[in-house]
């Protein structure tokens, strides 16, 4: 016992001297920043990849010498794919661990949930996924794709394919319901038909009813808005019931090259997906960001749209603190606005009236090997529009200020 | 000091000295912290509700989260239509009116009171014809949990109604006290433990009266007790509604500290756990359902945090171990070690156990 008392002592002594050896940046005190992601429970499939992407910009900023000096220590914590779990960590990152910034969250029922913490605790929540708009909190940075960015375009772009009638399929909650609300006001103003629309529960994995009434409708296109493990359940039985990409391709919201993983390559193959990323990207940032993603976490890892949005979420927010010279956070949330970043899928930058992001729009087509051809692109960044005026008579026109048209 | 008050403090000391902590708590602990204990605090209630229905009734239900929930939805609305005229869900659902059903939580008297009296309302309509039909042990078991189910799909899907998967949340103020203000939290904790420690004194009263024992005896030898003459499909129901009233007050507390109710409360696993909490903590005694309530989250609360990735299997071989190494639970320890007798207390002793399984 005695021995291993001296061993301690040694430790100690030896962690005591070292510290007081450590270059200046590292002497100063760490920044803290939370990292909020269901880590168990249905949606930790997905949220585990983005919370590796976050984690993993960050340590490539403490790698060059931190930030103001002083290194970002994340604190990770669970949400456990429950929303009042969310919530409660939420609280727990800002009160307890007093964190400069929080990086987080998936579905928007966690958003919901988190959301008035944010605001009543004055605080500010980095989102890294594309959602249905209709939202402009002070209190948030959104930096995965609004209506505008995602599903509007690739809308607009089926139709000039020709692909005139459209079947909607989305789970039963309301990214799906918005999605739908808006892609049906879109049809009626630019000469689409609607020939069916059908929601499941999240989890439903019985889809031979729903692929009777498609074959029934004959739609051009099936627009997917399933989410987690729905869609695996519906390709295969799609494919089994004979329905190919050629004579009805399905054009996807939720699916990346993560999610193509569990359906299997060969099964989606030819079908679309509207992202603002793809991993096929040639870019020279996004070369450097999947080898370094597939050194730190494995061969086999592949990166998509939302684990590239929380990666360069943490850099638009170290731009904004260096701007600042403060990770205080009214003092951020006022320099956040306007301030850009290379990101692996070009130029991003945060629109300073709605605090969403402007970022290029892509479709792609599933390959053989998981990966997607780029079939379009914008080309350059779409500024972002979170109430689009197809659906609603509202407007930005500052983070938190939403008025009338 | 005369002889019966020395008698008395002699005898509850315990819990005398657990009100004393409860209540100087809001001065140790920060405001995060009491919040959360807070919480904790209202799962104890429900930890009582079904410590009178599983722990001296003998019947297991596994569909308490949907009885909780129902009392927490009912207060969700009340808070929820004092910050908006019409919620954000219904709006983005495309609703302009408010529904007639939903129009008297408005008032704060119609809204706490249905927070009780709907839950338990629901145990009468289910438990009328399970009782009477005298369906028991796992058959009725399963029917909650399918309850469970049942009610989790049903709210999810009427997302005009209920807001669906999100559920509802963003609440702004209480009688006036914003939501956001330490103080508020703080007076929602004392709030909670007042009625904590009132549910507490209501439980003891019963189960010490003649109907407690009744309620035992319909654990221990139901046959024996329908010989006697007694009807226990009247005690059972009773227990029921009673069990289910509870758990809807403390969802209604449960609402405006932790600010937001979603289905995943009401599902079948949040309802499994509620049970888990009774088990860990010790069935048949009412302190143990406390200790239970408290030691699991707080549990849940501390592994996670500490170990983010890996937590789920430090709580599932706490579970494993608790059942494995101390069936009578948490409390089962303090009263081994106090070597008093267990059947005094109305803990599960032995011989109670083996007619209870006898019975399923």
């Amino acid at each position: 016992m005695k021995g291993y008392r001296l061993l301690t002592i040694i430790i100690a002594m030896f962690l005591v001297f070292t510290g007081m050896l450590l270059p200046e940046s590292y002497a100063a005190e760490p920044i803290k920043v939370g990292v909020l992601h269901s880590l168990s429970g249905t949606m930790s499939i997905s949220e585990v990849a983005v919370k590796d992407g976050t984690l993993m910009a960050i340590e490539e900023i403490n790698a060059k010498g931190g930030l103001l000096g002083r290194k970002i220590v994340p604190i990770v914590e669970d949400g456990a794919s429950d929303w009042p779990t969310f919530a409660e960590k939420a609280k727990k990152l800002i009160q307890q661990d007093k964190v400069s910034v929080v990086f987080g969250c998936w579905t928007s029922a966690s958003r919901k949930a988190v959301l008035p913490v944010f605001e009543k605790l004055d605080h500010l929540l980095f989102y890294p996924v594309q959602y249905e708009g209709l939202e402009a909190s002070k209190n948030i940075v959104y930096t995965g794709a609004a209506p505008n960015q995602q599903i509007m375009p690739s809308v607009t772009w089926l139709l000039k394919q020709n692909k005139k009638k459209f079947y909607l399929l989305g789970s039963d909650y309301v990214f799906p319901r918005t999605a739908n609300l808006i892609i049906k006001a879109q049809l009626k103003a630019e000469g689409g038909a609607l020939v069916g629309e059908e929601y499941t529960p999240l989890g439903h994995t019985e889809y031979s009813t729903v692929i009777n009434k498609i074959k029934a409708a004959k739609p051009d296109v099936i627009y997917n808005t399933l989410n987690g493990d729905s869609n695996v359940a519906f390709f295969k039985q799609l494919k089994a019931a004979g329905i190919t990409a050629k004579d009805m391709p399905v054009m996807s919201v939720s699916i990346a090259e993560d999610e193509l993983r569990g359906i299997g390559a060969d099964i989606a193959e030819g079908h679309l997906a509207a992202w603002n990323y793809f991993m096929s990207m040639s870019t020279p940032e996004n070369k450097v960001f999947v080898e370094n993603y597939k050194k730190r976490y494995g061969k086999d890892r592949v990166t998509d749209d939302p684990i590239e949005a929380g990666y360069f979420g943490v850099y638009l927010w170290a731009e904004a603190v260096k701007k600042a010279k403060s990770t205080d956070v009214d003092k951020v949330r006022e320099a956040v606005k306007g301030v850009s970043f290379n990101a692996p899928e070009g130029k991003v930058s945060i629109n300073p009236v709605n605090n969403h992001t402007s970022k290029i729009v892509q479709i792609g087509k599933v390959r053989k090997d998981g990966q997607f051809d780029i079939l379009w692109s914008t080309g350059k960044p779409v500024e972002p529009e979170p109430f689009p005026a197809l659906v609603s008579d509202k407007k930005v026109v500052a983070p938190g200020n939403i008025v009338k048209r | 000091m005369d002889k019966k008050a020395y008698q008395f403090l002699k005898k509850n000391w315990p819990y005398i000295f657990a009100a004393i902590i409860l209540i100087l708590l809001p001065n140790l602990l920060s405001d995060f912290r009491l919040n959360l204990f807070g919480k904790f605090l209202t799962f104890a209630i429900v930890a009582i509700a079904i410590d009178l229905l599983w722990g001296y009734t003998g019947i297991l239900s596994l569909g308490h989260g949907v009885f909780f929930s129902l009392g927490a939805y009912s207060m969700a609305m009340y808070l929820k239509l004092k910050s908006e005229e019409l919620p954000d869900f219904m709006m983005w659902s495309g609703l302009t009116d408010l529904p007639w059903f939903w129009r008297p939580f408005k008032h704060f008297w119609v809204a706490l009171p249905m927070a009780i009296i709907i839950p338990a309302l629901l145990a009468i309509i289910i438990g009328f014809p399970t009782f009477r039909a005298r369906i028991k042990g796992v058959y009725f078991s399963i029917l909650t949990q399918a309850l469970a189910l049942v009610f989790s799909i049903f709210f999810i899907g009427q997302q005009p109604y209920t807001g669906g998967t999100n559920g509802m949340t963003n609440f702004q103020e209480i009688f006036g006290y914003s939501l956001s203000e330490a103080s508020t939290m703080r007076g929602l904790y004392i709030i909670t433990v007042i009625v904590l420690v009132a549910v507490f004194i209501l439980s003891r009263w019963l189960i010490s009266r003649k109907t407690g024992r009744v309620l035992v005896a319909i654990r221990d030898g139901e046959n024996r007790l329908r010989f006697l003459g007694y009807d226990p499909s009247i005690f059972k129901i009773g227990i029921f509604a009673l069990s289910a009233g509870l758990s809807g007050l403390a969802g209604a507390l449960y609402v405006p500290q932790v600010g937001i109710i979603s289905p995943s409360m009401m599902g079948i696993l949040p309802s499994v756990e509620m049970a888990i909490w009774v088990a860990v903590g010790g069935r048949g005694t009412l302190n143990g359902a406390v200790i239970g309530a408290i030691t699991v989250n707080g549990a849940k609360s501390y592994l996670s945090e500490t170990f983010p990735d890996i937590w789920l299997y430090f709580l599932g071989a706490l579970f494993i171990g608790v059942v494995l190494f101390f069936p009578a639970g948490v409390y089962g320890i303090f009263e081994r070690f106090k070597g008093k007798k267990a059947e005094e207390k109305g803990v599960l002793s032995n011989r109670g156990e083996t007619d209870y399984a006898a019975e399923k």
